[in-house]
């Protein structure tokens, strides 16, 4: 346990400098959802409910981590480093691990600040927001990473993965959604929990198989 | 080390090898010859685990940590330095004495005067270097060598003669190449696809 944990940290930190010499994912998220509000400001009419607002923080943020996702496996694809990881003597389920964390820190950093804009340009966050939030946060790294992967294999990755992860996004969405605007959050938290550790279970278990041939 | 009875690979309908039978012993040298596209890469890559076979069997008698896998790309991240890259796969080997093997193999390979900087910067030939420092880091048992004098400078060849002289003592090797000439007299068989 000791070794994998160890593997996770180390392909993390990779993953982490990468982003941090290169900064082509977080600043383009940041970009996109600071844009995507500024746009949903203008087209939402004045007289329009905090809950259609709350809708929209959720559209921007499914499509913004989208984003990110998309860019997950860049470097990877591109110079083919996926070959050098997969012939690593580790349990490749520590790569998934390994880049959903990262990508769970990039969707952090770009939430840090959508949240505020969104309470700038809409309306003030409360705590079942952030906790939905932070709930879909899990749920996105854990089924986005896996299906960035198995786009990164195909030739027709851009339109592969928004097919693929839209439809999986929904129950966050319902769920994400449901905690910002319902009465009883705590019902929706719990669907998100739930989400979260069923599909990072069957995404930890099927990473190898994806990368694999 | 390496028994392959019937290999077969085809990627959709194109038949790339083709119920091959072959038989490398441990410390063998295969030399691996043909024309682009008759499957020499798709062998190596079948041997390094990177590839399903669709037909027959293949046997590689040796884990995963221990094949030291060398193809057309360096996999090196671009954004990394040469310590940085090494460092990240001496730790996912688990290589003893890490650091002092990365710093002994920059060396040796002429890399260490620009062991801080980007290899996004470097040129092909610097990255072929760093690739085969990449490769014999954690001192594999078998090496599956894809054109390894690819941009290599004469001095990076002589270089790299000197490694596989030294290295099929004790590693078993199969070295795909469009120059025999240069291997011949270090490889103990030849496989040449047609």
């Amino acid at each position: 346990m000791r070794r994998y944990l160890y593997d996770v940290a180390v392909l993390t930190r990779k993953d982490l400098i990468l982003e941090l010499r290169a900064r082509d994912t977080v600043p383009a998220m940041l970009l996109f959802v600071i844009a995507a509000l500024v746009v949903f400001h203008f087209a939402l009419p004045a007289q329009s409910s905090e809950l259609a607002a709350k809708g929209l923080l959720w559209v921007a943020l499914i499509f913004t981590a989208l984003l990110g996702l998309t860019r997950a496996f860049v470097a990877e694809r591109e110079q083919r480093l996926l070959d050098g990881l997969l012939l690593a003597p580790c349990d490749r389920s520590a790569i998934w691990l390994a880049k959903a964390i990262a990508t769970l820190a990039f969707l952090a950093v770009a939430e840090l600040v959508a949240l505020p804009a969104f309470a700038l340009f809409f309306s003030g966050i409360d705590a079942a927001t952030i906790a939905g939030v932070a709930l879909a946060d899990l749920g996105i790294a854990a089924v986005g990473v896996l299906l960035a992967a198995m786009a990164t294999v195909s030739r027709a990755r851009e339109l592969l993965l928004p097919l693929l992860f839209l439809p999986l996004a929904i129950p966050i969405v319902v769920g994400g959604v449901g905690a910002s605007v319902a009465g009883g959050a705590g019902r929706y938290l719990g669907f998100l929990a739930l989400y979260d550790g069923v599909f990072a279970i069957l995404c930890w278990a099927s990473f190898e198989y994806v990368v694999a041939e | 080390m390496i028994r392959a009875r019937g290999l077969s690979k085809r990627f959709g309908q194109r038949r790339v090898i083709d119920r091959l039978d072959l038989e490398v012993e441990s410390n063998g040298f295969l030399l691996v010859t043909g024309p682009n596209g008759s499957g020499k890469t798709t062998l190596l890559r079948l041997c390094a685990g990177l590839l399903t076979p669709t037909g027959g069997e293949l046997e590689v008698d040796v884990d995963r940590g221990d094949i030291g896998y060398l193809g057309h790309e360096p996999l090196v991240y671009r954004e990394l330095t040469p310590l940085e890259n090494l460092d990240l796969y001496g730790r996912l080997y688990r290589v003893p004495e890490r650091r002092e093997r990365i710093g002994m193999l920059l060396e040796r390979f002429g890399l260490w005067r620009v062991r801080s900087e980007r290899t996004g910067s470097f040129s092909r030939g610097m990255l072929q270097r760093l690739a085969l420092c990449r490769v014999l880091l954690h001192e594999p048992s078998l090496l599956l060598l894809d054109e390894p004098y690819s941009a290599l400078d004469e001095e990076g060849s002589a270089l790299l003669d000197r490694e596989l002289s030294e290295l099929r003592e004790r590693a078993t090797l199969l070295v795909a190449t469009h120059d025999p000439a240069r291997l011949e007299p270090l490889a103990r068989n030849r496989l040449a696809f047609a």
